[in-house]
């Protein structure tokens, strides 16, 4: 399966340069031609594991309880401006 | 004997019986540290001050007469992966690099809490991902066998360190074996806990379904007292597991006899190093000397381990890696014209290339119309190895089998060739992969005078019965009491 990484890399908002998409492109072909072993294997009816353990639904009472002080929060922000996080602009 | 080539139990005597104070062992720990660090590498960052402070109020305990902990007064080191309160936490990423935490991770908490004393946070591979500490964003790591070589990874610094004596214990985290492996490269105990045996709050996630925190420690009895402190239920944690935490120090028995060990074929095939396997060997006729019973045991789907742990792994990675975007916390690129490419430029100028191969290729195997193909597919085939274990523990207690294939190897010689790289770690993986508690302890040493390491494999939240395996095999040799070379 050849990946079209360029799209690959777009979706996960990672900038790749020429020489990073060449020997990506090399590497990661091998490791999917190793990962094409699995199909052979029987899996009709096999349930995929998502998680090991048993435990399902895991809830707690819908209680207020404290957060972390918008300060302390803000305080390790890059860019912070009145109580926001500061980004470029979203909507034109 | 000098006190940093103490374990946690010895020094705690020691501090106990007042023949030494913890502040002197702290002080005797940073000595030691800067005698050795030009040369292994292990620390990140060293928090000197802190450290003082804490082991001057154990100190005031001790002289007011108060009863003390275990961990009282030992001076310990972190991975880098795990957020400590007002102290950097980078997991070795340059995207991490001015992080500081405002939280500590439940099992710092509990460290904290039992009053041990903080050394320093420990080199990784950049977020965790790698068999070797060569993909740490900041520095290499050198193994204290042999400078040249790798102390195994991604937990290289937190083996590194207790290996050379740079710190009496350490925690490290494990995803596909970055506990064990490096144990085992480096000559000491490494010990992954049951997937939910242990919080994961705090720790920076890199598999989700994988991860778990654990001991690396210089002999199985102060193993046994790090689990006690970090394991328990933690409602910050959803997949922290309520069941009751046993003291496993009860577990350190020197008895195997009619204990059932099985030895999976798969685990000595072609690639086994001709030392791992005599060393190996050497151990499981020992403990058949000791009363055990050995069975041949089967792994049939052992061979496609790497490739699901690559799909799975590098799948939960991609979208656990996605918080770093530069807008919250950690590095943001000062080179952006709009929203997306404040984005790209953050994550490709913060993330190494490991990351940055393991984020395509998890994006790749998750993307529409290949989700079903690869990821799951290996899902699937995971049932299938969980299936393997289950079977095979209806007629053992125990597998036994090399941690590693080869010893450490040398630093540059796998990191061109990522797909050689990843099939080293083709005897620890599994064991993510099913969820099971595995220990690594010293078995031998290769030609070379390179550790190698036993793996030892239980039931679920069976812990208690590696420690005894373990612990008898400590008892009865003494591969863990010899010490690298350094000065």
């Amino acid at each position: 399966m050849k990946m079209d990484i360029e799209k690959v890399a777009r979706l996960a908002r990672l900038e790749l340069s020429d020489e990073e998409m060449e020997a990506f492109s090399r590497q990661l072909g091998k490791i999917l031609e190793y990962m094409e072993q699995l199909n052979w294997v029987d899996t009709s009816e096999v349930e995929p594991t998502s998680h090991t353990l048993s435990v399902f639904n895991v809830f707690r009472e819908d209680e207020i309880r404290d957060s972390f002080p918008q300060e302390e929060v803000l305080g390790i922000a890059p860019e912070e401006e009145e109580g926001h996080f500061r980004v470029p602009r979203i909507i034109d | 004997m000098e006190i940093h080539s103490l374990t946690i139990h010895q020094l705690h005597q020691l501090l106990v019986e007042r023949k030494v104070t913890s502040r002197e062992a702290t002080e005797s720990l940073f000595r030691r540290i800067r005698e050795v660090e030009g040369k292994v590498k292990a620390y990140l960052h060293l928090t000197e001050e802190e450290a003082y402070a804490q082991a001057e109020k154990v100190d005031r305990k001790i002289l007011k007469g108060e009863p003390i902990g275990e961990l009282a007064g030992i001076p310990i080191g972190l991975k880098d992966i795990l957020c400590t309160k007002g102290v950097r936490t980078t997991c070795a990423s340059k995207i991490l690099e001015n992080y500081v935490p405002f939280y500590d991770a439940t099992v710092v908490k509990k460290l904290r809490e039992a009053h041990a004393v903080f050394l320093g946070k420990l080199n990784m591979d950049e977020f965790a991902m790698g068999s070797s500490t060569e993909n740490s964003g900041f520095q290499i790591t050198h193994n204290p066998w042999d400078l040249k070589r790798v102390p195994g990874g991604s937990s290289g610094g937190s083996a590194a360190a207790v290996s050379a004596d740079e710190c009496i214990a350490a925690l490290g985290t494990d995803t596909g074996g970055s506990i064990r492996q490096p144990a085992s490269c480096c000559g000491v105990v490494g010990l992954k806990p049951t997937y939910g045996r242990v919080s994961r709050y705090g720790l920076v996630a890199f598999a989700s379904s994988l991860d778990q925190i654990g001991p690396i420690t210089k002999d199985v009895e102060d193993c046994a007292i790090l689990l006690n402190a970090i394991s328990g239920y933690d409602p910050f944690d959803s997949t922290s597991v309520n069941i009751e935490v046993p003291n496993y120090k009860r577990f350190l028995i020197n008895d195997v006899k009619g204990i059932r060990m099985g030895i999976p074929d798969e685990y000595f095939i072609e690639g086994l190093h001709p030392d791992v396997e005599r060393s190996v060997k050497e151990a499981i006729e020992l403990f058949a000397k000791w009363g055990a019973e050995i069975k041949q045991v089967s792994l049939p789907h052992t061979e496609y381990a790497v490739a699901i742990y690559y799909i799975i792994a590098t799948a939960e990675a991609s979208s656990n890696l996605a918080r770093y975007d530069g807008v919250k916390y950690g590095f943001r690129s000062d080179r952006y014209r709009d929203l997306m490419e404040m984005y790209t430029q953050t994550r490709a100028r913060g993330f190494g290339k490991e990351v940055k191969r393991r984020i395509i290729l998890g994006t790749y195997v998750l993307s529409a119309g290949y989700y079903e193909a690869y990821y799951r597919k290996a899902s699937q085939v995971r049932t299938l190895m969980r299936r393997d274990f289950e079977e095979v523990f209806k007629e053992v207690d125990v597998i036994v089998a090399p941690t590693s294939p080869t010893p450490a190897f040398g630093i540059g010689e796998k990191i061109e060739d990522p797909l050689q790289m990843y099939l080293s770690d083709i005897h620890t993986i599994p064991v993510n992969l099913a969820g099971i508690p595995a220990i690594s302890v010293p078995c031998g040493f290769s030609n070379e005078n390179l550790p190698i390491g036993l793996q030892i494999m239980g039931r679920p939240f069976e812990e208690g019965m590696l420690l005894r395996v373990a612990y008898t095999f400590e008892t009865n040799t003494d591969f863990h009491l010899k010490k690298p070379n350094l000065t």
